[in-house]
């Protein structure tokens, strides 16, 4: 049963076929047999998820219902959690419990949803292969001496081998759709502003946005439609009416006009997954959509553009990490300023540290044109590609990743590492809804294939996610770890 | 040398919101430390600022009352600096899009001159908190509760030339903040600061001198104070040869010195950038103009049209209106009590004279505006003269009767039965032969001390209108 999508689950409960309690005792067994391998998990809530899973049972038994009533899942260890520790993967938090929920958590909680735990993560979401945790990096279910992503690795890692039902994630520069496309799951980020941002640990304020690490399209749709929404805690979410994310996942595809970026299929792309991203066109195409190559003109300043303005806010956003009110400050501070000095140093990472440096650089007095007010223009340069690719497609669609998962420590050079988000980091900049779906597979690894559509076009993004999964069982291939197990 | 002094001041003034710039947390003043502290105002992770409107529609009130453009387009910034009362380690602050844009203030100087001084911008920031250095045996303690109170920052051109017309400027400040309701601005108790920026040049140079900052100054006395030191001290490096250096001093008034606090030259890099968790501040037209049409009337429209309507002197009405509060009071008793004038009079005498002996504020006055109004009714019809109105006047104070019967207990009517005055009149030219005399012969101011003698002889109580037409007579 553990290895169904919310859906079907969904279905199951309602059918009385199995109850939230034993689906939570199912994972939590699955959690017990194979975290300290996959290194999923950071924070497992064992007694609190029965007692929800009991509520929900009970709920249902009143008389409620809901398409995420009783379904266990996990939140990445960014979202605040009451009571419950919040560690952004770092050791500066690694003692942090909040005395409230994030936005995203309070909406799935009164949705009926049971948490399982929280997930592992490259320290303040800053990575992309989940090395950067401060609690060791999570592994890939498909290959464990592989890394599966990040920065939202430990949830794509605990989506795939079937250690929850579904996961929330955040995405700053593709930190959903990398761990998803190397994990062999669904992945999906909403535009900037339609999930609130309130209780989610800042990253870059104006690229963080939190969504779904999921085993399918539809099961994407159902978490937006609980996690959606203005929040006047927050001031950048968007007023703007929420759909029913569901409604439209059956439209055809017919006459459905997709681009493909020319800048997306150039050198650095290994072969086998253009292969497969190829062969998945083919399946659109028999769908009844048209295919036509675009440009993206400025993408190849979309990584640089996007090391500016990320570690800029960041250098802000990780300022209050200081010692004096709350995580991890220094042992006996002989002054203020050997307790910032001290506790800073031995707090972050290396990786932190690195972009708290770059983004300080940034911003000081003499840089500031030359690089965040420069970045901000190409931003602008960035947006102005895809709506003028708009105009002429319905869905931009290539590979998520460049290549399949890689190995542990294969990747020291920090630049190579932020090479890895090349082809997701433009939508952050450009605020757009993008998604990662499973394709195929290329040497026995899964490859992730990259969808993105306007501003707040999510139905449709959905629908079209949904249809490729309807026509292709790719999405249900399972890892090794599953094997033989129910 | 001739030496010429130029001044720009930098004032912040608390705006008097309920909640806090960006938290829900209330602002009153004085509580225990951190019990008005909430999770952003502590900076937990995942918080987010939400604008509080109150502070824009006061901020834009305040750019209406100096004539100031507003900005349609407001937007925030971030301004980093490490310090344990600023829990995020950035202020959020207002950098290239304040709110209040370019205004000026009309100031009158104690020589009457008047003089026009340009507001350069007010922009809308939040305070930081308070540091304790006492009381935690070698520690520092930290209060949030301050932290997130909304400033405005005034930010004035460099148009002041003295230590007066700083003083002239600030009191301008103070009063039209006061009548706009949008702060306490107590000095005392910091809700309204002052930073001086001076420098000095040749009298005829037009280059600007290398200027110094006066951080946090607390009175309008010390402003006064530390600007006096200050240019002296600037005048004596200069005259010996010597340089100024940019820095921020510290102003100490136990000893009227100012001391160094920290060279700008190795000053902090603040690293500002637009602040990502805010959207910009749009407003329209529509919304300003009904913030205007919520303002009360100024202190210079409200002097102009007590000169006319009330035929007060421009001294006089400008001490009437330098507070909402008294001016209102002042119109109160002219238009109960009938006479403009002797109100004037009384509220800027013997009321404010009373006031300023026992410390009060005129909303804490003893006496309210409606009983001095029936004081003056009573003057005004004769039933009591000016002089006995001043004995009714300290009874008032302790006893809560009306003004008619105090003046009936204790038999203070005025005396203008004319049979009792012929007698009186009668009594002093018996008295005083010589007097009389000299009156006849033409000594007019004689008149003076023999109304006087009738005055005493009737315990105050006479008609001294009808004494003097009286003896007047009788001495033809």
């Amino acid at each position: 049963m553990i290895e169904k999508t919310v859906a079907e689950l969904s279905a199951a409960l309602s059918a009385g076929d199995v109850s939230s309690v034993e689906l939570t005792q199912a994972y939590l067994a699955r959690i017990a047999k194979h975290n300290a391998t996959l290194n999923a998990y950071i924070t497992v809530c064992e007694k609190p998820a029965l007692a929800q899973a009991q509520k929900a049972d009970e709920a249902r038994a009143d008389g409620a219902s809901g398409p995420l009533l009783g379904i266990p899942m996990a939140h990445k260890d960014i979202f605040c959690t009451k009571g419950v520790k919040t560690t952004c993967g770092s050791k500066m938090l690694h003692n942090f419990i909040a005395p409230y929920n994030a936005t995203v958590v309070e909406k799935l909680k009164t949705a009926g949803t049971v948490m399982l735990g929280k997930t592992n993560m490259d320290e303040f979401a800053m990575g992309s292969s989940n090395e950067t945790s401060h609690f060791g990096p999570a592994r890939n279910p498909w290959d464990t001496d592989r890394v599966p992503g990040g920065s939202s690795g430990g949830s794509a890692s605990a989506v795939a081998a079937d250690l929850c039902a579904i996961a929330t994630g955040t995405d700053t520069g593709g930190s959903i759709r990398q761990p998803a496309s190397f994990c062999g799951i669904t992945g999906f980020k909403p535009s900037y502003g339609r999930v609130s941002r309130w209780g989610m640990i800042a990253f870059a304020s104006s690229l963080d946005q939190a969504g779904a690490l999921s085993k399918s399209a539809e099961d994407s749709a159902l978490l937006l439609n609980a996690m959606a929404g203005l929040d006047l805690k927050d001031s950048t979410s968007i007023d703007r009416k929420v759909d029913d994310y569901t409604s439209s996942l059956n439209d055809s595809m017919d006459g459905l006009k997709i681009g493909i970026p020319r800048q997306h299929f150039t050198e650095g792309l290994s072969a086998d997954v253009e292969q497969v991203i190829r062969d998945a066109l083919a399946e659109y195409e028999k769908l009844g959509a048209t295919i036509k190559e675009i440009d993206l003109p400025n993408n190849h300043l979309s990584v640089s553009a996007y090391y500016v303005v990320a570690p800029a806010e960041a250098s802000a956003n990780l300022s209050r990490y200081d010692g004096v009110r709350y995580g991890y400050r220094c042992k006996s501070p002989i002054d203020l300023e050997d307790m910032y000095k001290r506790t800073r140093s031995e707090g972050f990472g290396d990786e932190v540290k690195r972009r708290i440096m770059v983004g300080t650089y940034a911003l000081s007095a003499g840089f500031y044109d030359a690089y965040y007010r420069k970045a901000q223009k190409i931003r602008r340069l960035i947006k102005n590609d895809f709506n003028d690719a708009f105009k002429e497609v319905d869905v931009i669609v290539g590979p998520t990743s460049p290549h399949t998962a890689f190995e542990l420590g294969a990747k020291t050079d920090p630049v190579a590492m932020y090479l890895e988000d090349i082809y997701t980091i433009a939508v952050n900049l450009a605020g757009l809804p993008g998604a990662s779906i499973p394709a195929g597979l290329a040497k026995g690894l899964p490859v992730g294939m990259h969808l993105v559509a306007p501003d707040f076009a999510e139905s449709k993004l959905l629908n079209i996610a949904h249809q490729f999964q309807s026509n292709t069982d790719w999405h249900k291939r399972k890892p090794p770890i599953c094997d033989g197990e129910g | 040398m001739e030496w010429e002094t130029v001044i720009g001041l930098e004032v912040h003034v608390s705006l008097s919101t309920k909640s806090k710039l960006f938290s829900g947390s209330d602002t009153k003043f004085g509580s225990e430390p951190n019990t008005q502290a909430n999770i952003f105002d502590l900076a937990l992770p995942g918080t987010l600022p939400v604008f509080n409107e109150e502070a824009l529609r006061m901020a834009v009130r305040f750019g209406l009352a100096i004539g100031a453009e507003i900005g349609k387009r407001s937007v925030f910034d971030r301004k980093n600096y490490f310090y344990p009362d600023l829990p995020k380690g950035y202020q959020i602050t207002q950098l290239d899009f304040p709110t209040v844009g370019k205004g000026s203030l009309n100031v009158t100087l104690d020589d009457g001159r008047e003089k026009k001084i340009g507001v350069t911008r007010a922009h809308i920031e939040e305070n930081a908190g308070k540091s304790l250095h006492e009381e935690f045996s070698g520690m520092s303690g930290i209060d949030l509760n301050r932290a997130g109170v909304p400033l405005l920052e005034i930010v004035s051109e460099p148009e002041i030339t003295s230590a007066d017309e700083a003083v002239a400027y600030l009191k301008k400040l103070h009063t039209i903040i006061r009548y706009l309701d949008i702060s306490d601005a107590i000095m005392a108790l910091g809700s309204m600061r002052c930073d001086v920026n001076i420098s000095i040049r040749p009298i005829g140079e037009t280059e600007l001198g290398t200027r110094t900052e006066i951080k946090n100054i607390n009175s309008f006395r010390f402003v006064e104070k530390a600007i006096h030191t200050e240019v002296l001290r600037q005048q004596e490096i200069l005259e010996d040869g010597g340089r100024i250096i940019q820095e921020t001093r510290r102003y100490d008034a136990e000893r009227d010195k100012t001391s160094s606090m920290r060279s700008k030259e190795v000053a902090n890099d603040y690293r500002y950038f637009p602040e990502p968790d805010l959207l910009p501040i749009e407003i329209d037209d529509d919304y300003i103009e009904a913030v205007r049409s919520e303002l009360p009337e100024l202190p210079d429209a409200k002097k102009t049209r007590f000169c006319t309507e009330y035929k007060l002197s421009d001294y006089d009405a400008s001490v009437l209106v330098s507070t909402r509060e008294m001016a209102e009071y002042f119109e109160t008793v002219a238009q109960e009590g009938g006479d403009a004038k002797i109100a004037s009079n009384w509220v800027t005498g013997d009321l404010q004279a009373l006031l300023n002996k026992s410390n009060l504020e005129i909303s804490e006055s003893p006496i309210e505006a409606g009983r001095l109004a029936s004081l003056i009714a009573r003057i005004k019809d004769n039933t009591i003269s000016g002089k006995i109105a001043k004995t009714v006047f300290e009874t008032m104070i302790d006893n809560p009767a009306t003004v008619d019967e105090i003046i009936e207990e204790k038999g203070l009517k005025q005396v203008t039965d004319s049979g009792e005055i012929k007698k009186l009149v009668e009594e002093v030219i018996a008295n005083n032969p010589d007097q009389v005399q000299q009156f006849k012969d033409g000594k007019e101011q004689v008149i003076g001390y023999l109304v006087g003698q009738a005055m005493q002889l009737s315990k105050g109580k006479a008609n001294p209108g009808q004494v003097n037409t009286l003896l007047r007579d009788k001495m033809k």
